[in-house]
Protein backbone atom coordinates (compact mmCIF):
# COMPACT_ATOMS: atom_id res chain seq x y z
CA UNK A 1 0.00 0.00 0.00
CA UNK A 2 1.35 3.34 -0.65
CA UNK A 3 1.06 6.82 1.73
CA UNK A 4 -2.38 8.61 0.85
CA UNK A 5 -0.76 11.78 1.80
CA UNK A 6 1.73 11.81 -1.14
CA UNK A 7 1.58 8.32 -2.62
CA UNK A 8 5.30 8.03 -3.75
CA UNK A 9 6.64 6.03 -0.33
CA UNK A 10 5.19 3.01 0.75
CA UNK A 11 2.48 3.75 3.57
CA UNK A 12 4.30 2.10 6.83
CA UNK A 13 1.93 4.06 9.94
CA UNK A 14 -1.15 3.12 9.97
CA UNK A 15 -3.33 5.16 12.52
CA UNK A 16 -7.14 4.59 13.59
CA UNK A 17 -8.69 7.67 14.62
CA UNK A 18 -12.22 8.09 16.33
CA UNK A 19 -14.15 11.55 15.89
CA UNK A 20 -17.08 11.61 16.92
CA UNK A 21 -17.81 7.92 17.00
CA UNK A 22 -16.71 7.82 12.80
CA UNK A 23 -13.74 5.63 12.61
CA UNK A 24 -10.90 7.14 9.83
CA UNK A 25 -8.13 5.56 8.68
CA UNK A 26 -4.74 6.91 7.73
CA UNK A 27 -1.85 5.32 5.66
CA UNK A 28 1.08 7.01 5.62
CA UNK A 29 4.85 6.63 4.99
CA UNK A 30 7.18 7.52 8.01
CA UNK A 31 8.28 11.20 6.23
CA UNK A 32 4.68 11.95 6.19
CA UNK A 33 3.56 10.40 9.58
CA UNK A 34 6.16 12.76 11.24
CA UNK A 35 5.33 15.78 9.28
CA UNK A 36 1.84 15.50 10.37
CA UNK A 37 3.31 14.65 13.78
CA UNK A 38 1.70 11.67 13.87
CA UNK A 39 4.66 9.57 15.19
CA UNK A 40 5.06 12.21 18.23
CA UNK A 41 1.96 10.47 19.84
CA UNK A 42 3.55 7.22 20.56
CA UNK A 43 7.36 8.21 20.79
CA UNK A 44 6.54 10.31 23.45
CA UNK A 45 9.28 9.65 26.36
CA UNK A 46 7.10 7.90 28.28
CA UNK A 47 6.11 8.84 32.13
CA UNK A 48 9.39 9.05 34.09
CA UNK A 49 10.96 9.55 36.96
CA UNK A 50 12.42 12.80 35.44
CA UNK A 51 8.59 14.16 35.24
CA UNK A 52 7.95 13.21 38.54
CA UNK A 53 10.84 14.91 40.12
CA UNK A 54 10.23 18.24 37.42
CA UNK A 55 6.53 18.03 39.36
CA UNK A 56 8.01 17.90 42.32
CA UNK A 57 10.85 20.94 42.08
CA UNK A 58 7.59 22.84 39.99
CA UNK A 59 6.16 22.81 43.31
CA UNK A 60 8.55 24.22 45.46
CA UNK A 61 9.50 26.76 43.00
CA UNK A 62 6.51 30.04 43.08
CA UNK A 63 6.31 31.13 39.19
CA UNK A 64 8.81 34.11 39.00
CA UNK A 65 7.20 37.42 39.01
CA UNK A 66 7.80 39.42 35.74
CA UNK A 67 10.18 41.77 37.13
CA UNK A 68 12.36 39.19 37.72
CA UNK A 69 12.77 37.70 34.25
CA UNK A 70 15.23 40.00 33.12
CA UNK A 71 17.88 39.61 35.84
CA UNK A 72 20.50 36.66 35.62
CA UNK A 73 19.77 33.37 37.29
CA UNK A 74 22.83 31.59 38.37
CA UNK A 75 24.05 29.21 36.21
CA UNK A 76 26.52 26.60 36.22
CA UNK A 77 30.14 27.50 35.34
CA UNK A 78 30.34 24.23 33.27
CA UNK A 79 27.11 22.88 31.78
CA UNK A 80 25.64 26.13 31.85
CA UNK A 81 22.12 24.90 33.30
CA UNK A 82 20.50 26.92 35.29
CA UNK A 83 17.93 25.76 38.45
CA UNK A 84 15.64 26.10 36.30
CA UNK A 85 16.50 24.30 33.33
CA UNK A 86 16.79 21.46 36.10
CA UNK A 87 13.38 21.71 37.81
CA UNK A 88 12.00 21.18 34.23
CA UNK A 89 14.14 18.61 33.00
CA UNK A 90 14.42 16.60 36.55
CA UNK A 91 17.86 15.98 35.59
CA UNK A 92 21.17 18.06 36.15
CA UNK A 93 23.69 18.87 33.95
CA UNK A 94 26.94 17.90 35.31
CA UNK A 95 28.90 16.88 38.19
CA UNK A 96 29.11 20.44 39.13
CA UNK A 97 25.78 21.69 38.87
CA UNK A 98 25.60 20.09 42.31
CA UNK A 99 27.69 22.01 44.48
CA UNK A 100 26.18 25.42 42.28
CA UNK A 101 22.90 24.23 43.62
CA UNK A 102 23.87 22.49 46.94
CA UNK A 103 21.76 24.37 48.97
CA UNK A 104 17.97 24.03 46.71
CA UNK A 105 19.20 20.11 46.33
CA UNK A 106 19.93 19.32 49.59
CA UNK A 107 15.84 19.62 50.40
CA UNK A 108 15.20 17.51 47.53
CA UNK A 109 17.49 14.67 48.35
CA UNK A 110 16.46 14.59 51.57
CA UNK A 111 12.57 14.52 50.06
CA UNK A 112 14.30 11.68 47.75
CA UNK A 113 16.28 8.99 49.95
CA UNK A 114 15.28 10.26 53.52
CA UNK A 115 18.90 11.57 53.64
CA UNK A 116 21.61 14.09 52.29
CA UNK A 117 24.81 12.21 53.34
CA UNK A 118 26.71 9.49 51.90
CA UNK A 119 27.87 7.06 53.95
CA UNK A 120 29.40 4.38 51.55
CA UNK A 121 31.91 3.85 49.17
CA UNK A 122 34.88 6.47 48.53
CA UNK A 123 37.06 6.16 45.50
CA UNK A 124 40.18 3.63 46.74
CA UNK A 125 43.05 5.89 48.18
CA UNK A 126 44.96 3.88 45.66
CA UNK A 127 42.88 5.67 42.79
CA UNK A 128 43.44 8.97 44.43
CA UNK A 129 46.82 8.48 44.95
CA UNK A 130 47.42 7.65 41.51
CA UNK A 131 45.48 10.46 40.16
CA UNK A 132 47.88 13.19 42.70
CA UNK A 133 50.69 11.23 40.78
CA UNK A 134 49.78 12.18 37.89
CA UNK A 135 48.71 15.50 38.38
CA UNK A 136 51.98 16.12 39.64
CA UNK A 137 53.93 14.56 36.48
CA UNK A 138 51.67 17.22 34.50
CA UNK A 139 52.92 20.10 36.48
CA UNK A 140 56.13 18.85 36.49
CA UNK A 141 56.11 19.36 32.59
CA UNK A 142 54.44 22.75 32.66
CA UNK A 143 56.95 24.46 35.06
CA UNK A 144 59.66 23.02 32.63
CA UNK A 145 58.18 24.82 29.92
CA UNK A 146 57.47 27.65 31.76
CA UNK A 147 61.41 27.42 33.02
CA UNK A 148 62.38 27.53 29.60
CA UNK A 149 60.44 30.41 28.62
CA UNK A 150 61.58 32.40 31.20
CA UNK A 151 57.92 33.16 32.85
CA UNK A 152 59.56 33.06 36.44
CA UNK A 153 56.32 33.95 38.09
CA UNK A 154 54.18 30.97 36.39
CA UNK A 155 57.14 28.82 37.21
CA UNK A 156 57.04 30.36 40.92
CA UNK A 157 53.33 29.39 41.19
CA UNK A 158 53.91 25.90 39.65
CA UNK A 159 56.46 24.75 42.00
CA UNK A 160 54.48 25.98 44.76
CA UNK A 161 51.31 23.75 43.60
CA UNK A 162 53.37 21.00 42.94
CA UNK A 163 55.18 21.44 46.58
CA UNK A 164 51.36 21.36 48.24
CA UNK A 165 50.41 18.25 46.16
CA UNK A 166 53.71 16.08 47.20
CA UNK A 167 52.80 17.56 50.51
CA UNK A 168 49.35 15.41 50.40
CA UNK A 169 50.91 12.64 49.07
CA UNK A 170 53.25 12.08 51.54
CA UNK A 171 50.46 12.32 54.09
CA UNK A 172 48.17 9.53 51.80
CA UNK A 173 50.71 6.84 50.81
CA UNK A 174 49.47 4.27 48.80
CA UNK B 1 41.42 -8.88 15.20
CA UNK B 2 38.15 -6.42 14.68
CA UNK B 3 36.71 -9.52 12.86
CA UNK B 4 37.62 -11.44 15.89
CA UNK B 5 35.59 -9.07 18.12
CA UNK B 6 32.51 -8.80 15.82
CA UNK B 7 32.08 -12.61 15.68
CA UNK B 8 32.46 -12.44 19.51
CA UNK B 9 29.29 -10.33 19.49
CA UNK B 10 27.72 -12.13 17.26
CA UNK B 11 28.18 -15.34 19.26
CA UNK B 12 26.81 -13.58 21.82
CA UNK B 13 23.59 -12.22 20.44
CA UNK B 14 23.30 -15.72 18.81
CA UNK B 15 23.13 -17.73 21.67
CA UNK B 16 19.79 -17.70 24.09
CA UNK B 17 21.72 -18.70 26.99
CA UNK B 18 23.61 -16.60 29.62
CA UNK B 19 26.30 -18.12 32.03
CA UNK B 20 24.44 -15.57 34.70
CA UNK B 21 20.90 -18.11 33.47
CA UNK B 22 23.04 -20.84 34.00
CA UNK B 23 21.09 -22.15 37.07
CA UNK B 24 23.90 -22.53 39.27
CA UNK B 25 24.13 -19.91 42.49
CA UNK B 26 22.38 -19.60 45.61
CA UNK B 27 18.83 -20.60 46.25
CA UNK B 28 18.52 -20.88 42.11
CA UNK B 29 15.64 -22.73 42.30
CA UNK B 30 13.55 -19.49 42.90
CA UNK B 31 16.34 -16.60 42.21
CA UNK B 32 16.96 -16.43 38.61
CA UNK B 33 20.06 -14.44 38.54
CA UNK B 34 20.90 -11.18 40.75
CA UNK B 35 22.04 -7.89 39.54
CA UNK B 36 24.29 -4.93 40.99
CA UNK B 37 24.45 -1.75 38.73
CA UNK B 38 26.41 1.33 39.73
CA UNK B 39 26.15 4.85 38.28
CA UNK B 40 29.31 7.11 37.60
CA UNK B 41 30.48 9.73 35.84
CA UNK B 42 32.95 11.52 34.59
CA UNK B 43 34.04 15.18 36.62
CA UNK B 44 33.16 18.32 35.24
CA UNK B 45 31.96 17.06 32.04
CA UNK B 46 28.05 17.41 31.12
CA UNK B 47 26.11 14.44 31.57
CA UNK B 48 25.15 12.51 28.04
CA UNK B 49 21.57 14.07 27.97
CA UNK B 50 23.63 17.49 27.53
CA UNK B 51 26.61 16.10 25.34
CA UNK B 52 26.99 17.28 21.57
CA UNK B 53 27.42 14.26 18.84
CA UNK B 54 31.26 15.21 19.35
CA UNK B 55 31.74 15.43 23.19
CA UNK B 56 29.94 12.42 23.34
CA UNK B 57 32.17 10.29 21.16
CA UNK B 58 35.17 12.16 23.39
CA UNK B 59 33.41 10.49 25.86
CA UNK B 60 33.19 7.29 24.77
CA UNK B 61 36.94 7.49 23.35
CA UNK B 62 37.81 8.38 26.89
CA UNK B 63 36.33 5.33 28.17
CA UNK B 64 37.19 3.02 25.62
CA UNK B 65 41.07 3.63 26.36
CA UNK B 66 40.52 3.24 29.73
CA UNK B 67 39.44 -0.06 28.88
CA UNK B 68 42.04 -1.14 27.02
CA UNK B 69 44.47 -0.22 29.72
CA UNK B 70 42.81 -2.18 32.31
CA UNK B 71 42.62 -4.88 30.18
CA UNK B 72 41.09 -8.67 30.19
CA UNK B 73 43.29 -9.42 33.75
CA UNK B 74 41.59 -6.66 35.64
CA UNK B 75 38.32 -7.41 34.41
CA UNK B 76 38.78 -11.06 34.67
CA UNK B 77 37.84 -12.22 30.82
CA UNK B 78 37.82 -11.12 27.24
CA UNK B 79 36.23 -7.53 26.28
CA UNK B 80 34.48 -6.85 23.72
CA UNK B 81 34.20 -2.83 23.05
CA UNK B 82 31.17 -2.07 20.70
CA UNK B 83 29.71 1.09 19.40
CA UNK B 84 25.98 1.00 19.57
CA UNK B 85 25.24 3.03 16.28
CA UNK B 86 27.44 0.05 14.50
CA UNK B 87 24.58 -2.39 15.45
CA UNK B 88 21.30 -2.99 13.89
CA UNK B 89 18.39 -1.93 15.59
CA UNK B 90 17.55 -5.37 15.80
CA UNK B 91 20.64 -6.36 17.51
CA UNK B 92 20.49 -3.66 19.79
CA UNK B 93 16.92 -4.68 21.37
CA UNK B 94 18.45 -8.78 21.45
CA UNK B 95 20.72 -7.17 24.26
CA UNK B 96 17.85 -5.88 25.43
CA UNK B 97 16.10 -9.23 25.61
CA UNK B 98 18.96 -10.16 27.03
CA UNK B 99 19.14 -7.95 30.13
CA UNK B 100 22.96 -6.51 28.97
CA UNK B 101 21.38 -3.34 28.03
CA UNK B 102 18.86 -1.15 29.08
CA UNK B 103 15.49 0.04 26.61
CA UNK B 104 16.85 3.30 27.04
CA UNK B 105 20.32 2.40 25.49
CA UNK B 106 18.89 0.70 22.83
CA UNK B 107 17.46 4.08 21.22
CA UNK B 108 18.92 5.81 18.43
CA UNK B 109 21.41 8.18 19.38
CA UNK B 110 25.17 9.05 18.88
CA UNK B 111 28.17 8.12 21.29
CA UNK B 112 26.62 4.93 23.10
CA UNK B 113 28.79 2.52 23.88
CA UNK B 114 28.58 -0.98 25.32
CA UNK B 115 31.66 -2.94 26.90
CA UNK B 116 31.16 -6.94 27.50
CA UNK B 117 33.05 -9.18 29.19
CA UNK B 118 32.88 -12.62 27.10
CA UNK B 119 30.80 -14.53 29.59
CA UNK B 120 28.44 -11.78 29.77
CA UNK B 121 28.86 -11.58 33.42
CA UNK B 122 30.10 -7.51 33.16
CA UNK B 123 28.83 -5.23 31.05
CA UNK B 124 29.33 -1.55 30.82
CA UNK B 125 26.68 1.20 29.11
CA UNK B 126 28.59 4.37 28.12
CA UNK B 127 26.45 7.53 27.45
CA UNK B 128 23.43 6.10 28.87
CA UNK B 129 21.67 8.10 31.01
CA UNK B 130 25.10 8.23 32.79
CA UNK B 131 28.38 8.36 31.54
CA UNK B 132 29.09 4.88 32.77
CA UNK B 133 26.71 2.28 34.05
CA UNK B 134 28.85 -0.41 35.65
CA UNK B 135 26.02 -4.12 35.71
CA UNK B 136 27.26 -7.21 36.84
CA UNK B 137 25.22 -10.27 36.54
CA UNK B 138 24.91 -13.73 38.44
CA UNK B 139 22.76 -16.56 38.31
CA UNK B 140 20.98 -17.57 41.49
CA UNK B 141 20.99 -15.13 44.79
CA UNK B 142 24.37 -13.93 44.67
CA UNK B 143 24.51 -9.93 45.28
CA UNK B 144 27.70 -9.98 47.37
CA UNK B 145 29.55 -11.69 44.22
CA UNK B 146 27.99 -9.54 41.80
CA UNK B 147 28.82 -6.22 44.39
CA UNK B 148 32.62 -7.48 45.03
CA UNK B 149 32.65 -7.38 41.09
CA UNK B 150 31.26 -4.43 40.17
CA UNK B 151 33.18 -2.64 42.89
CA UNK B 152 36.65 -3.75 41.84
CA UNK B 153 36.35 -2.72 38.55
CA UNK B 154 34.95 0.47 39.55
CA UNK B 155 38.24 1.00 41.40
CA UNK B 156 39.69 0.16 38.46
CA UNK B 157 37.71 2.49 36.21
CA UNK B 158 38.09 5.48 38.58
CA UNK B 159 42.04 5.88 38.70
CA UNK B 160 41.82 6.55 35.28
CA UNK B 161 39.18 8.36 34.37
CA UNK B 162 38.61 10.18 37.59
CA UNK B 163 34.57 10.04 38.51
CA UNK B 164 32.59 12.78 40.26
CA UNK B 165 32.08 12.43 43.84
CA UNK B 166 31.53 14.52 46.48
CA UNK B 167 32.80 13.75 50.20
CA UNK B 168 29.36 15.15 51.62
CA UNK B 169 27.07 13.03 48.95
CA UNK B 170 29.23 10.40 47.43
CA UNK B 171 29.17 9.52 43.56
CA UNK B 172 27.38 12.58 41.58
CA UNK B 173 24.82 11.49 38.79
CA UNK B 174 22.42 12.73 36.12
CA UNK B 175 19.78 12.07 38.29
CA UNK B 176 19.36 12.94 42.12
CA UNK B 177 17.76 9.86 42.54
CA UNK B 178 20.94 7.78 42.38
CA UNK B 179 23.31 9.97 44.05
CA UNK B 180 25.61 8.30 47.04
CA UNK B 181 26.04 5.38 45.91
CA UNK B 182 24.78 5.37 42.53
CA UNK B 183 23.85 1.93 43.44
CA UNK B 184 20.83 -0.28 42.18
CA UNK B 185 20.90 -3.92 43.36
CA UNK B 186 18.18 -6.34 42.06
CA UNK B 187 16.92 -10.00 41.89
CA UNK B 188 14.96 -11.64 39.39
CA UNK B 189 12.36 -14.53 41.22
CA UNK B 190 10.03 -16.87 39.97
CA UNK B 191 7.12 -17.00 42.23
CA UNK B 192 4.83 -19.70 40.03
CA UNK B 193 3.26 -21.30 43.06
CA UNK B 194 2.63 -17.64 45.01
CA UNK B 195 0.81 -16.92 42.38
CA UNK B 196 -0.93 -20.30 41.87
CA UNK B 197 -2.18 -19.82 45.62
CA UNK B 198 -3.29 -15.68 44.83
CA UNK B 199 -0.84 -14.79 47.22
CA UNK B 200 1.87 -12.66 45.45
CA UNK B 201 0.35 -9.27 45.65
CA UNK B 202 0.78 -10.32 49.13
CA UNK B 203 4.02 -10.76 49.57
CA UNK B 204 5.37 -7.85 47.25
CA UNK B 205 3.14 -5.18 48.81
CA UNK B 206 5.09 -6.27 51.91
CA UNK B 207 8.53 -5.69 50.12
CA UNK B 208 6.98 -2.59 48.70
CA UNK B 209 6.56 -1.59 52.61
CA UNK B 210 10.80 -2.37 53.21
CA UNK B 211 11.22 0.53 50.08
CA UNK B 212 12.03 -1.91 47.60
CA UNK B 213 10.82 -1.98 44.58
CA UNK B 214 9.10 -4.56 42.21
CA UNK B 215 8.85 -4.65 38.68
CA UNK B 216 8.00 -7.17 36.06
CA UNK B 217 10.55 -9.35 33.92
CA UNK B 218 11.29 -6.68 31.64
CA UNK B 219 10.70 -3.83 33.82
CA UNK B 220 7.63 -1.54 34.34
CA UNK B 221 4.54 -2.71 32.24
CA UNK B 222 5.44 -6.23 32.46
CA UNK B 223 4.17 -7.54 36.17
CA UNK B 224 3.05 -10.67 36.65
CA UNK B 225 4.27 -11.92 32.63
CA UNK B 226 5.85 -15.24 33.60
CA UNK B 227 5.52 -15.02 37.07
CA UNK B 228 9.00 -13.46 37.30
CA UNK B 229 9.50 -10.26 39.14
CA UNK B 230 12.48 -7.95 39.75
CA UNK B 231 12.96 -6.65 43.34
CA UNK B 232 15.34 -4.06 43.35
CA UNK B 233 16.25 -0.52 46.25
CA UNK B 234 15.09 2.65 45.72
CA UNK B 235 17.08 4.88 48.09
CA UNK B 236 20.66 5.21 47.18
CA UNK B 237 21.78 7.89 49.69
CA UNK B 238 22.74 7.15 53.42
CA UNK B 239 23.04 3.67 53.87
CA UNK B 240 26.17 2.07 52.64
CA UNK B 241 26.54 -0.16 50.07
CA UNK B 242 26.55 -3.57 52.15
CA UNK B 243 23.77 -2.80 53.76
CA UNK B 244 21.70 -2.13 50.90
CA UNK B 245 22.68 -5.10 49.60
CA UNK B 246 22.35 -6.82 52.92
CA UNK B 247 18.85 -5.64 53.16
CA UNK B 248 17.98 -6.94 49.57
CA UNK B 249 19.48 -10.46 50.74
CA UNK B 250 17.24 -10.97 53.63
CA UNK B 251 13.82 -9.64 51.68
CA UNK B 252 14.50 -11.82 48.96
CA UNK B 253 15.59 -15.40 51.43
CA UNK B 254 12.30 -14.07 52.53
CA UNK B 255 9.77 -13.99 49.62
CA UNK B 256 12.01 -17.69 48.38
CA UNK B 257 11.04 -18.91 52.12
CA UNK B 258 7.86 -17.75 51.22
CA UNK B 259 7.25 -19.43 47.46
CA UNK B 260 8.97 -22.21 49.10
CA UNK B 261 6.13 -23.16 51.63
CA UNK B 262 3.47 -22.89 49.31
CA UNK B 263 5.46 -24.84 46.47
CA UNK B 264 5.31 -27.74 49.44
CA UNK B 265 1.77 -27.10 50.01
CA UNK B 266 1.02 -27.73 46.60
CA UNK B 267 3.09 -31.00 45.91
CA UNK B 268 0.97 -32.12 48.94
CA UNK B 269 -2.39 -31.08 48.25
CA UNK B 270 -2.71 -30.54 44.58
CA UNK B 271 0.02 -32.54 43.17
CA UNK B 272 -1.85 -34.16 40.11
CA UNK B 273 -3.26 -30.53 39.43
CA UNK B 274 0.39 -29.59 39.39
CA UNK B 275 1.59 -32.46 37.28
CA UNK B 276 -1.12 -31.73 34.49
CA UNK B 277 0.04 -28.07 34.34
CA UNK B 278 3.83 -28.85 33.88
CA UNK B 279 3.24 -31.75 31.22
CA UNK B 280 0.36 -29.33 29.95
CA UNK B 281 3.16 -26.88 29.26
CA UNK B 282 5.78 -29.24 28.04
CA UNK B 283 3.14 -31.21 25.20
CA UNK B 284 2.08 -27.25 23.90
CA UNK B 285 5.62 -26.24 23.65
CA UNK B 286 6.98 -29.51 22.07
CA UNK B 287 4.39 -29.78 19.65
CA UNK B 288 2.55 -26.20 19.12
CA UNK B 289 2.97 -24.42 15.46
CA UNK B 290 2.32 -21.48 16.11
CA UNK B 291 3.58 -19.07 19.79
CA UNK B 292 2.72 -15.67 20.71
CA UNK B 293 5.19 -14.26 23.63
CA UNK B 294 2.95 -13.73 26.08
CA UNK B 295 1.90 -17.74 25.70
CA UNK B 296 5.94 -18.65 25.31
CA UNK B 297 6.38 -17.32 28.63
CA UNK B 298 3.35 -17.99 30.50
CA UNK B 299 4.03 -21.75 29.48
CA UNK B 300 7.67 -21.42 30.24
CA UNK B 301 6.55 -20.34 33.90
CA UNK B 302 5.10 -23.45 34.32
CA UNK B 303 7.50 -25.59 32.07
CA UNK B 304 10.17 -23.95 34.77
CA UNK B 305 7.60 -24.92 38.22
CA UNK B 306 8.23 -29.00 36.96
CA UNK B 307 11.82 -28.29 36.15
CA UNK B 308 12.35 -26.84 40.35
CA UNK B 309 10.64 -30.16 41.20
CA UNK B 310 12.58 -32.48 39.04
CA UNK B 311 9.82 -33.44 37.50
CA UNK B 312 11.25 -33.89 34.08
CA UNK B 313 14.11 -35.97 33.76
CA UNK B 314 16.67 -34.76 30.63
CA UNK B 315 15.55 -30.99 30.75
CA UNK B 316 17.74 -28.46 32.89
CA UNK B 317 16.88 -25.60 34.18
CA UNK B 318 19.58 -23.96 31.89
CA UNK B 319 17.78 -25.28 29.20
CA UNK B 320 14.36 -24.07 30.79
CA UNK B 321 15.73 -20.67 30.89
CA UNK B 322 16.97 -20.30 27.18
CA UNK B 323 13.57 -20.46 26.38
CA UNK B 324 12.52 -17.27 27.49
CA UNK B 325 15.31 -15.36 25.05
CA UNK B 326 14.10 -18.01 22.49
CA UNK B 327 11.09 -16.69 22.66
CA UNK B 328 11.61 -12.56 22.53
CA UNK B 329 10.61 -11.16 19.64
CA UNK B 330 13.86 -9.22 18.24
CA UNK B 331 15.53 -12.82 19.31
CA UNK B 332 13.06 -14.79 17.24
CA UNK B 333 13.21 -12.50 14.12
CA UNK B 334 17.17 -11.66 14.47
CA UNK B 335 17.35 -16.31 13.74
CA UNK B 336 15.76 -15.29 10.65
CA UNK B 337 17.41 -12.81 9.94
CA UNK B 338 14.85 -9.84 9.02
CA UNK B 339 11.89 -8.73 10.49
CA UNK B 340 8.70 -10.62 10.35
CA UNK B 341 4.90 -9.89 10.84
CA UNK B 342 3.37 -11.16 13.58
CA UNK B 343 2.00 -14.58 12.50
CA UNK B 344 5.39 -15.15 11.01
CA UNK B 345 6.83 -14.32 13.83
CA UNK B 346 4.79 -17.05 16.07
CA UNK B 347 5.02 -19.38 13.29
CA UNK B 348 9.11 -18.90 13.88
CA UNK B 349 8.75 -18.93 17.68
CA UNK B 350 7.16 -22.31 17.88
CA UNK B 351 9.48 -23.80 15.36
CA UNK B 352 12.41 -22.21 17.46
CA UNK B 353 11.40 -23.95 20.94
CA UNK B 354 10.20 -26.96 19.87
CA UNK B 355 13.73 -28.12 18.47
CA UNK B 356 14.94 -26.36 21.03
CA UNK B 357 13.08 -28.99 23.19
CA UNK B 358 13.60 -31.94 20.42
CA UNK B 359 17.50 -31.90 21.28
CA UNK B 360 17.08 -31.88 24.44
CA UNK B 361 14.97 -35.21 24.19
CA UNK B 362 12.73 -34.32 26.95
Amino acid sequence: MMCEECGKAPAVVHVEKIVNGNKMVLNLCRECAEKKGVLDMFFQPSFSINNLLSALLGSQEPALPTLELGKEETRCPICGMSYRDFARAGRLGCSRCYSVFETRLEPLLRRIHGSDKHVGKAPSKAGETARVRKEIEELKKELSIAVSREAYEKAAELRDKIRELEKKMRGNPA
Amino acid sequence: MKQDRAFALDSILNNPSSPWMDGSGNLADVVISSRVRLARNLKDTPFPHLLEEKEADQVLDRVFSAVDLIGPRGFGGEIIKVRLDNLSLLDRQVLVEKHLISPQHAESGFGKGLILRQDEAVSIMVNEEDHLRIQCLHSGLELDEAWILASGIDDLCDELLDFAYDERIGYLTSCPTNVGTGLRASVMVHLPALAMANEVSRVLAAVNKLGLVVRGIYGEGTEGQGNVFQISNQISLGQTEKEIIENLSLVAKQVVSEEKRVREGLFKNRRAELEDRVFRALGILSNARRMTSNEAIRLWSDLRLGVEFEMIPGLTMKDTNQILVLSRPNYVQRTAGKSLQPEERDTRRAELIRRHLANRKV
